[in-house]
């Protein structure tokens, strides 16, 4: 099962997604990513999606709910790298993830989550 | 005597009855076609008809799609290009091709004047033809404008949408016209391919040029506006006219989760704002 890697460095937790999930891998990635919030008293996800060609509706409430779970566990998620195509198929399926943070790449959601300020496209 | 052989051996004397007829019934169009180039036309449509007319011994049975005639439809897409360019209407282009009726009935009436019954049977084979001959052309025209105007779409499309950084993490692109599915479509690609390529943070569409504002349109935007926000990019929509206002808020669009800005300039001053630029001055 090549699950993907997740690493924590400084307050982030950081998981760059490998290959397209199927639906097992995107639960058992869940559960790893809360464990891992929770065992390191994490400020911050990072979620990189950018070598996902697909993102179908089960994945995209996937990244729902853990941006919420995190957000229990006092942790924002932020969902970076999506492609275009990507962006357009959610968009024409009607999900907006609307509680998810996102940036342009994990470079930049680790400046906001150590810095603290607010992501520029966080929906108001 | 069969149709064939009678269009071989009268084949002069047909063209020139034709040439007349065309003086005649004013489809010589003497402005934009030369007689020379006319006359060679004629000629040529002439002979394709008399080689088809003999190979496919179409005296008994007729079928356009036979590959017999196929030097005749080349010779009418020839025609129907060369005359489209020099801009004779279809219209006359029709007419052009069934001027030669008259010509070929004369010679027949001559020639067959004892057997009514075949000359008959010839005159409905020539109309059958010539009228097959016209359609050709007026399809072989619509398939020309047909590829003018995809040619024309297809460079509107690469001018249509252009995405410009205008600043460090600031792209724009600004919209003319009208705008329908496949540009908006368009743009969306070249905004989110242009966020990616660029790092841009903020996004600004450009509205100012927007002739009208729909329920579709607005549709397309906040679509855009949503996919810009799941790059990681925040969208901002300026040129909001006070028309463009109330024709959003009467059309009861509701634009959740979007900046709104009246101008280009306040667009800027607030992605500057958002972005933490600070501009001298």
């Amino acid at each position: 099962m090549g699950a993907s890697p997740v690493i924590t460095i400084t307050g982030c937790v950081i998981v760059a997604i490998r290959d397209n999930l199927d639906d097992r891998s995107v639960m058992m990635l869940q559960d790893q990513l809360v464990e891992e919030v929770a065992r390191t008293k994490a400020k911050g996800v990072i979620i990189d999606i950018s070598s996902l060609e697909i993102v179908d509706t089960f994945v995209g409430r996937m990244l729902g709910a853990m941006a919420e779970m995190a957000g229990m566990l006092n942790a924002r998620t932020i969902v970076v790298g999506m492609r275009p195509a990507v962006a357009m198929t959610l968009v024409e399926l009607g999900m907006t993830l609307a509680g998810v943070e996102t940036a342009l790449n994990a470079d930049k959601a680790m400046g906001l989550i150590l810095s603290g300020r607010a992501s520029t496209s966080r929906a108001r | 005597m069969a149709l064939a052989t009678i269009i071989q051996n009268e084949f002069d004397q047909i063209l020139a009855n034709w040439m007349r007829d065309q003086g005649r019934e004013g489809v010589r169009r003497t402005d934009v076609v030369s007689a020379r180039e006319s006359e060679a036309q004629s000629r040529e449509l002439l002979q394709a008809l008399a080689r088809a007319l003999r190979d496919t011994r179409s005296d008994d049975t007729f079928d356009f799609s036979n590959p017999g005639w196929d030097p005749v439809r080349e010779a009418l897409e020839h025609i129907s290009q060369t005359r489209t360019e020099s801009g004779v209407s279809p219209t006359e282009m029709a007419w052009f091709i069934a001027s030669i009726k008259q010509s070929i009935f004369t010679i027949l009436s001559q020639r067959n004047a004892d057997d009514p019954k075949l000359l008959i049977d010839q005159v409905w084979m020539v109309t059958k033809i010539v009228d097959q001959m016209a359609l050709h052309a007026i399809s072989a025209y619509v398939d020309q404008r047909e590829a003018i105007i995809e040619r024309q779409q297809s460079e509107m499309t690469e001018v249509s949408a252009p995405v410009v950084k205008i600043w460090d993490r600031i792209v724009t692109v600004p919209l003319l016209g009208t705008v329908d599915s496949f540009r908006a479509q368009t743009v969306m690609e070249n905004l989110l391919q242009a966020i990616v390529e660029r790092e841009a943070e903020v996004a600004i569409i450009d509205i100012t040029g927007v002739s009208t504002v729909d329920t579709m349109v607005a549709q397309h935007l906040l679509k855009t506006a949503a996919a810009v926000r799941l790059m990681g990019a925040e969208c901002v929509i300026s040129g909001i006219s006070p028309k463009i206002a109330q024709t959003i808020v009467h059309l009861g669009v509701d634009l959740p989760n979007v900046v709104t800005r009246g101008d280009l300039q306040s667009g800027l001053s607030y992605a500057f704002e958002r972005l933490g630029v600070k501009i001298g001055g």
